[in-house]
């Protein structure tokens, strides 16, 4: 059942700066070891888009939203912790990894 | 330090704040105001934009860490700001920041910068001057991180300063500080603090200007009051004595008593007291120096703390004083309020409120020892020396009775002690048994920079007026006395 869950991420950046990108690589590699194949990611640049910034309600970059499946989770900064992502996100790994 | 005299100031939108901070907020600069719940704080903001749009076409942008947008135009409406119709003009910009600790999870390093690019985007979108955050020490409450927090504030406040908008930045009252998250440290420019304080269950706002970098300001505390037409501030402290005196000299209203000094009246724009106890025709008096005011064409202002205007008008009528056509005419108003209805700041905000918009020549407060009853004899004085000085500086002739307690036990001296010394007049009427006969007499007790008469004068009251007793009116030769 929960195999069947898409999930629709979408990531605020203001430019590419490095926290920015080191974001989008962090869940990119977390929804590819945990989500193949049942995730987008969109990416919005509020520096191109700053109108959009109000409707989720952005104040920290990065942030990330999970707007599916709902309710919509935020998680501010790089992501660069693992585990508080995936709960956050409430993402559970498929498989148990290797470090406990 | 030397006060920079160049420093642009932009007006506040708040009535008599101008005056208090000599000129208004600093332009481009923020400005925190802060105060504990319920003490104003978002309405100044409010206002600060609202009369920025409609007063100095200033388009500005509110950004709301704690109300909806629909909840801050509901709040506001009862005080005739229309925030939709601004809103759709494009000339104002809510944004609403709602910051859901639940909702959000902290993991690495970010910034604000997603604050940053709203409010750019916000200012941008109207061309704005002015920007409110109310309040944005939510954040902390929303964020785990505090340093990276306030290194960001201080981020946001020098790049609002660069882009040159005047932000007005409130916040909530510490235990030990300014604001809880200490924002004071972080504005260095100018902070107001509001109080909100109940003494005798009288309710009185205050405001004092903590800090204001690079220009001179008024230090006291100021009382404030919000009403249907929003905030507004009595400047009064602020006054110096450097009022022009007139050598203008106008009638008393009436001729008898014009008599009793040697220029045939008062200095224009002086103040004159009356004092005596029950009975001894004070509001009589005050009612002729009504009519002279109305005579000469000009406006009158009659507070009365004790009358209802049906009853001051129906009295003076016994004594041969129609004053109903004045009042048709717009020339006299009578403001009758009972003393202990508000706290003295109230009257004296009432009073202020009067002054800009009938803008009378003339005003009676009948009688200013009512006002004893909601104040301490101290806070009494105060607000006379306040009001005397407020009328002066308009160039005002006013006029005060006060009532002495007692028929004829000694006064007492708190208020008259209070008012003598600043009144230009002084006049005392006196009731006397001679013989089993009311005698009444007035006496000049002072007069500056007139000369006058010296002696007390008798007369009496008939049903067309004051007429004083013949032996009593003064000659050329008689006693005149300079003061």
């Amino acid at each position: 059942m929960e195999n069947e869950q898409r999930w629709e991420l979408r990531l605020y950046v203001a430019g590419q700066t490095p926290k920015s990108i080191l974001a989008l690589k962090n869940i990119t590699r977390y929804c590819e070891e945990n989500l193949e194949g049942r995730y987008s990611i969109e990416v919005i640049d509020l520096l191109k888009t700053p109108q959009l910034a109000e409707g989720d309600q952005i104040i920290a970059i990065p942030t990330l939203i999970r707007k599916v499946p709902v309710p919509i989770r935020k998680i501010i900064g790089d992501l660069s912790n693992e585990e508080k992502v995936l709960v956050g996100l409430n993402i559970r790994p498929l498989q148990p990894k290797n470090t406990p | 330090m030397q006060p920079t005299p160049s420093l642009a100031k932009v007006s506040t939108g708040v009535e008599g704040l101008d005056e208090v901070t000599g000129g208004g907020f600093p332009q481009g600069r923020p400005i925190l105001i802060c105060g504990s719940a319920g003490c104003g704080k978002t309405l100044f903001g409010i206002q600060f934009l609202v009369k920025g749009i409609l007063e100095q076409n200033e388009p500005g942008v509110f950004v709301s860490f704690e109300e909806t947008a629909a909840d801050l135009t509901n709040n506001v409406a009862s005080l005739g700001f229309d925030l939709d119709k601004l809103t759709a003009e494009g000339k104002l910009r809510i944004d609403h920041v709602q910051i859901e600790r639940s909702e959000i999870e902290e993991t690495g390093d970010y910034d604000l910068e997603g604050l940053f690019i709203r409010l750019n985007y916000a200012i941008d979108a109207i061309g704005a001057k002015r920007v409110v955050l109310d309040t944005l020490e939510s954040l902390f409450s929303g964020m785990e991180n505090e340093g990276l927090l306030r290194a960001e504030i201080r981020r946001l406040f020098r790049w609002l300063k660069d882009k040159g908008v005047t932000t007005i930045i409130t916040g909530e009252r510490g235990v030990n500080t300014l604001t809880r998250q200490g924002l004071e440290e972080f504005v260095s420019d100018c902070v107001i603090l509001l109080d909100f304080r109940v003494v005798e269950q009288i309710a009185t706002r205050r405001l004092r200007i903590v800090k204001y970098r690079g220009s001179t300001h008024g230090t006291n505390e100021y009382p404030f009051l919000i009403d249907e037409n929003g905030v507004s501030v009595i400047p009064i402290t602020s006054l110096k004595l450097d009022y022009i005196s007139s050598s203008e000299i106008i009638s008393t209203g009436l001729k008898p008593l014009d008599g009793l000094f040697k220029k045939g009246g008062f200095y224009e724009g002086g103040s004159t007291l009356i004092t005596g106890t029950a009975g001894t025709a004070k509001t009589i008096l005050a009612g002729y120096f009504a009519l002279g005011g109305c005579l000469r064409n000009e406006r009158v202002l009659v507070f009365s703390f004790e009358e209802a205007p049906d009853q001051t008008i129906r009295n003076l009528l016994t004594i041969g004083i129609d004053v109903r056509p004045y009042i048709e005419a717009g020339l006299l108003l009578i403001h009758a309020s009972r003393p202990t209805l508000f706290g003295l700041e109230m009257h004296l905000l009432v009073v202020n409120k009067l002054l800009r918009g009938f803008k009378p020549k003339t005003v009676i407060v009948d009688p200013i020892s009512s006002l004893v009853s909601v104040g301490s004899a101290v806070e009494v004085k105060a607000m006379l020396v306040r009001l005397i000085d407020t009328l002066k500086t308009r160039k005002i002739n006013a006029l005060f009775t006060c009532l002495l307690s007692g028929f004829d036990s000694g006064p007492d001296n708190s208020t008259i002690e209070a008012v003598s010394s600043l009144a230009d007049n002084w006049l005392a009427v006196q009731n006397e048994l001679v013989a089993g006969k009311r005698q009444r007499s007035l006496l000049v007790v002072k007069s500056r920079g007139l000369e006058h008469h010296n002696d007390a004068v008798n007369f009496t009251i008939t049903a067309t007026g004051i007429n004083f007793a013949a032996s009593s009116i003064p000659t050329p030769s008689n006693s005149m006395h300079g003061k």
